[in-house]
């Protein structure tokens, strides 16, 4: 390892100072992070594929560019999570139906950072097509948090929060339907960026649920966060829902939050936090007066329905989504079937798991012929029920926060025989995708050994205003710990114990 | 298909028919001659090899989405307007869900409760009656791919060995206009059908070629008590790919209704394929198999708005209509309705008698031969009006011959035929083979003379007073001067000849 270059603590904009300096050369900087991969993905399994032999080569040809026609995010060594299609690299979703499947075209959000010349070390882990909040419905086996090897990182995007947060990566691309991006990020001690609905391209991103999804950053800093949004923001001419921000996405520079008015919607606070998260959660507000904001209380008094509301609203869109793997073009087809109708069925029912099947089912069945009023309808309205309790309350406030999840990271298969329980991990991120604001993580701390993120959310197109704003509390939180790699099974007197000393060693460093 | 085929009847329909009166409606969809497909870029093509003509969109990747066409709108406007639609501000896509290997994302990307264009009617003539049908809407949607099954049956996926799909065609755009239930016979749906499509080709939007499958269409049909003012239950009909199938389909099914009905029997509301070969209609799918289609709103596509003034600069610069033409040729040539309804109908054939009549030919004249040899030569010749060596300007040089009387009626007719044969111009015909008109009275004198004496058992009977004997030595003179004599002058010559007096004496 190069002196002074630790893969756990440096950041993209360090990273960058440093290749542009030239203390560093992008192929040291990519050998850096494959070396870390080599040492610790067998334990955290944060990617599908590492693309090693590529990630070097392309790194090489990096440092024999001419500085001036470098592009904005040269060398910087990146993981995009696997949903994200890649003209010659398998792109599976984390799904068996797309186990080998080579896409013919790259996604606009990974295009557009390929040609800032970013180096991509390999397609990150994730529920399959996107459908969970722990990582464990990948078809490829679980990422494990690298805070506590038996938790979870978080989902969907849990390989890429996992790998940015194990330094298996400087920083990475997920994708947001429900939470899949700030959920992670929280349980990893990273942050993580979801945009307003539009502001970055989804052509490529293979669509779970198209109304909700959204591509953003998972990175190390807020600045970071900044530095990669705004090279994948803006509108796409072969994207039709995207949108022009209203100005370029700034580098946040703001240390104070004079002025700035914070509400505390009473709703998220009620919603079974864990005490340890609360407890985080209010040192954080309390940091937020001294940097001289003011936080009141308020209302979005629809936000039990969003929960319910997501999961018909999600399940449908996706039931369409979904139907074009049918065996017929690319991606896996059964060898079990002798018609049409038998192909489709052993196909799909062999292709997919469990959850993808339950939310197909869910979908389907909300859109049929008598029910869909009763459930779509209905749920269609919940929704613009929700978006208007985020109109009034950004009428009296400029950020909304309230903790990212309500929970740190559980233990690995504690949720997944209770799909309701894994369900009630987004119950505090769901509602922004509803709404489609940007929203933001950040860590604030740790309850025990893990991590506990932050969430600010803002209106609709405010991404500046919430980078700034969590950039000066980002500063003010001065969140250092790194993970341990421990693994809290491993602590058989007391559980956690062994993992909890190592992060108060790492913290003390 | 396990189910009994609906054997057309073989009795002919009772009396008891004429209490009975056919409701049909028509669905009608036309590819739009667009230069790129309706929801990505890829070229719209014909006869290109098969899947040269794809992209991640109209394969349906993964992570690929639709962008709308802005010229397919434009077209789909235009039909719109047409029919006198509304052209609503503001539309919706829809998902239309079913599984099918045609259809690569397993939905068609339609429009559902909120189309482009509603509240239209199209008027269209039925053996010159003008007819009106409401058009309930004109919405957008893309067309499916080729399927070609190998191995098969007559080409149906069942029993094939293996399917083959060609999606050069996925995603080409498709409109479909939907009429309401107002047609009154089978005929008349043919005539709705042929004039709908002469003024969707009129548009320039669609050549609507059949062979291609350019205009395809459903018939629904039901019957009621005649003048009851309630609509049975009705079949859907499929599978008609020419007007002449979508009348016979329609006129077996009408009758196969009736007697079940006569019968007490009920109507059950399905869907029925047309066999052009044996003429009978098979149920395509029982009810229990009915689709579900799980309409919802198309999350990938934002609400198509449309500018008012967008809209009224499309209205404003449509080319004339046939029914407006049909109108203008019965006032500007006097042509009666039915003559007008066959000229204007299509663009194509009334601009070619328009030419005809700019090159100083008399209007009914030139209805007359348009109507007659000349659409008889296109139809046997496969060409399009204006195309082929007979030219406006060509013909026209016939017909001043005639109207001259330098060349008979029937003469001309073989003109005509030599003209084409010979791809030559009139007048040099009528020279080279001899076929002026003959109206010199001395030599038709010596060819009546000569019928007559031919025929001496038939001038008997003629001034025994079988007088209609006439017509017969009349039709002996022209056939023995190959049809160039002047027919009128061979009349008043072979009345004379055996009244035994001069021609004219007992005239002017």
């Amino acid at each position: 390892m190069i002196a002074g270059l630790d893969p756990l603590r440096l950041t993209a904009r360090e990273a960058r100072r440093l290749l542009i300096e030239g203390e560093i050369a992008a192929s040291e900087l990519t050998k850096s992070y494959l070396d870390q991969i080599a040492s610790v993905e067998g334990k955290v399994h944060a990617f599908i594929q590492v693309t090693a032999d590529n990630a070097a080569k392309y790194a090489t040809e990096i440092d024999q560019e001419a500085g001036a026609t470098r592009g904005a995010l040269a060398g910087l060594p990146t993981a995009i999570k696997d949903n994200m299609v890649t003209e010659g690299v398998t792109t599976t979703c984390g799904s068996k139906i797309l186990g080998s499947y080579q896409p013919p075209y790259t996604a606009t959000a990974v295009r557009r950072i390929w040609g800032d010349h970013i180096v991509m070390l390999g397609k990150a882990n994730m529920d399959e097509f996107a459908m969970g909040s722990s990582t464990e419905n990948s078809a490829f086996g679980p990422t494990h948090n690298p805070w506590d090897l038996a938790t979870v990182p978080g989902g969907s995007s849990g390989g890429s929060a996992a790998a940015v947060a194990a330094g298996e990566a400087l920083w990475a691309l997920g994708s947001d339907t429900g939470g899949s991006i700030r959920q992670p990020a929280a349980l990893c001690g990273i942050v993580g960026m979801k945009p307003t609905y539009g502001a970055v391209s989804r052509y490529g991103l293979v669509a779970f649920a198209s109304s909700l999804d959204q591509i953003g950053p998972l990175t190390r800093s807020v600045y970071d966060c900044a530095l990669l949004l705004r090279r994948i923001a803006g509108p796409d001419p072969f994207d039709s829902t995207s949108v022009s921000l209203p100005g370029e996405i700034e580098l946040p520079t703001a240390e104070r939050l004079d002025g700035v008015r914070f509400g505390i919607p009473t709703e998220y606070v009620a919603a079974g936090i864990e005490p340890g998260v609360l407890a985080r959660f209010e040192q954080t507000v309390a940091l937020i007066e001294e940097l001289g904001a003011t936080c009141v209380e308020i209302s979005l008094p629809h936000t039990e329905y969003a929960l319910p509301a997501y999961y018909i609203i999600a399940p449908a869109e996706a039931s369409a989504n979904l139907a074009r793997f049918d065996g017929v073009r690319y991606g896996y087809r059964s060898a079990h079937a002798d018609d049409l109708v038998s192909m489709y069925e052993a196909t799909r029912g062999e292709g997919f798991g469990a959850e993808v099947k339950r939310r197909i089912m869910i979908g389907t069945y909300a859109l049929s012929s008598g029910y869909y009023e009763a459930y779509y309808g209905q749920a269609q309205k919940v929704r613009t029920l929700v978006r208007r309790d985020f109109d009034t309350a950004f009428a009296q406030v400029d950020l909304i926060v309230s903790p990212t999840s309500p929970t740190v990271a559980f233990g690995l298969g504690t949720r997944t025989a209770d799909p309701l329980a894994m369900y009630q991990s987004d119950i505090c991120t769901i509602p922004v995708n509803l709404a489609g604001l940007p929203a933001i993580s950040i860590p604030c701390g740790l309850a025990g050994h893990l991590p506990v993120g932050f969430q600010l959310m803002g209106p609709a197109f405010s991404e500046n205003r919430l980078l700034s704003a969590a950039h000066a509390l980002e500063g003010a939180i001065g969140f250092r710990s790194v993970p341990t790699f421990c693994d809290s099974r491993d602590a058989a007197i007391a559980p956690g114990g062994l993992c909890h000393q190592a992060a108060q060693e790492a913290q003390e460093r | 298909m396990s189910e009994p085929a609906h054997e057309p009847l073989n009795e002919p329909l009772s009396d008891t028919t004429s209490a009975w009166e056919p409701v049909i409606g028509l669905e009608v969809h036309v590819e739009l001659d667009t230069e790129t497909k309706m929801f990505c870029g890829c070229a719209v093509s014909k006869g290109d090899p098969p899947n040269t003509h794809t992209c991640p969109v109209c394969l349906a990747h993964p992570g690929a989405l639709p962008v709308v066409n802005e010229r397919a709108v434009e077209y789909a406007a235009r039909i719109a307007l047409a029919l006198g639609c509304t052209v609503r501000p503001r539309s919706i896509f829809h998902r239309k869900n079913y599984f099918y290997p045609d259809l690569p994302k397993a939905y068609q990307i339609s429009q559902y409760d909120e189309p482009l264009a509603v509240a239209g009617s199209f008027d269209y003539w039925v053996a010159g009656e003008l007819l009106t049908c409401r058009i309930n809407r004109v919405h957008m949607e893309e067309d499916a791919a080729k399927l070609i099954h190998a191995g098969g049956d007559a080409g149906r996926i069942a029993g094939s060995e293996y399917s083959l799909v060609d999606f050069n065609r996925g995603g080409t755009p498709l409109i479909e206009i939907v009429g309401e239930p107002d047609i009154p016979s089978p005929e008349a749906a043919r005539e709705f059908l042929h004039q709908l499509r002469n003024l969707v080709i009129g548009l320039g939007v669609s050549e609507c070629n059949m062979e291609e499958g350019q205009i395809r269409w459903d018939a629904n049909i039901s019957v009621r008590p005649a003048g009851s003012g309630q609509l049975g239950t009705r079949t859907e009909l499929k599978n008609m790919n020419s007007f002449r199938f979508l009348q016979q389909a329609l006129e077996a099914e009408l009758p196969r209704q009736i007697a079940v009905l006569e019968a007490g029997g009920l109507i059950e509301q399905e869907t029925l394929h047309f066999d052009p070969e044996t003429g009978a209609t098979t149920p395509l799918r029982s009810k229990e198999e009915a689709h579900d289609y799980r309409y919802f709103p198309e999350p990938d596509l934002v609400p198509l708005t449309v500018a008012e003034a967008w809209v009224d600069e499309l209205r404003r610069t449509l080319p004339e209509l046939p029914a407006a033409r049909v109108e203008r040729f019965v006032a500007q040539y006097g042509l009666s309705r039915y003559d007008a309804t066959v000229l204007a109908g299509a663009g194509d054939m009334a601009r070619f008698y328009e030419d005809l009549v700019a090159q100083g030919i008399d209007p009914k004249l030139a209805a007359n031969w348009v109507m007659g040899e000349y659409s008889a030569h296109l139809n046997a010749a496969g060409l399009s009006p204006g195309h082929g060596h007979v030219t406006a300007p060509r013909l026209a040089a016939l017909l001043r011959l005639v109207a001259d009387g330098a060349v008979s009626g029937t003469a001309a007719k073989q003109v005509f035929a030599l003209m084409v044969e010979e791809r030559g111009e009139a007048l040099e015909i009528v020279a080279r083979h001899d076929l002026a008109q003959v109206s010199d009275t001395g030599e038709l004198k010596a060819a009546v003379a000569a019928v007559l004496a031919a025929h001496p058992a038939q001038v008997e009977q003629f001034r025994a007073g079988k007088e209609q004997l006439a017509g017969f030595f009349v039709g002996q003179v022209m056939k023995a001067t190959q049809g160039k004599a002047n027919p009128q002058l061979v009349s008043e010559l072979v009345r004379a000849a055996l009244a035994g007096r001069e021609p004219g004496s007992d005239h002017v």
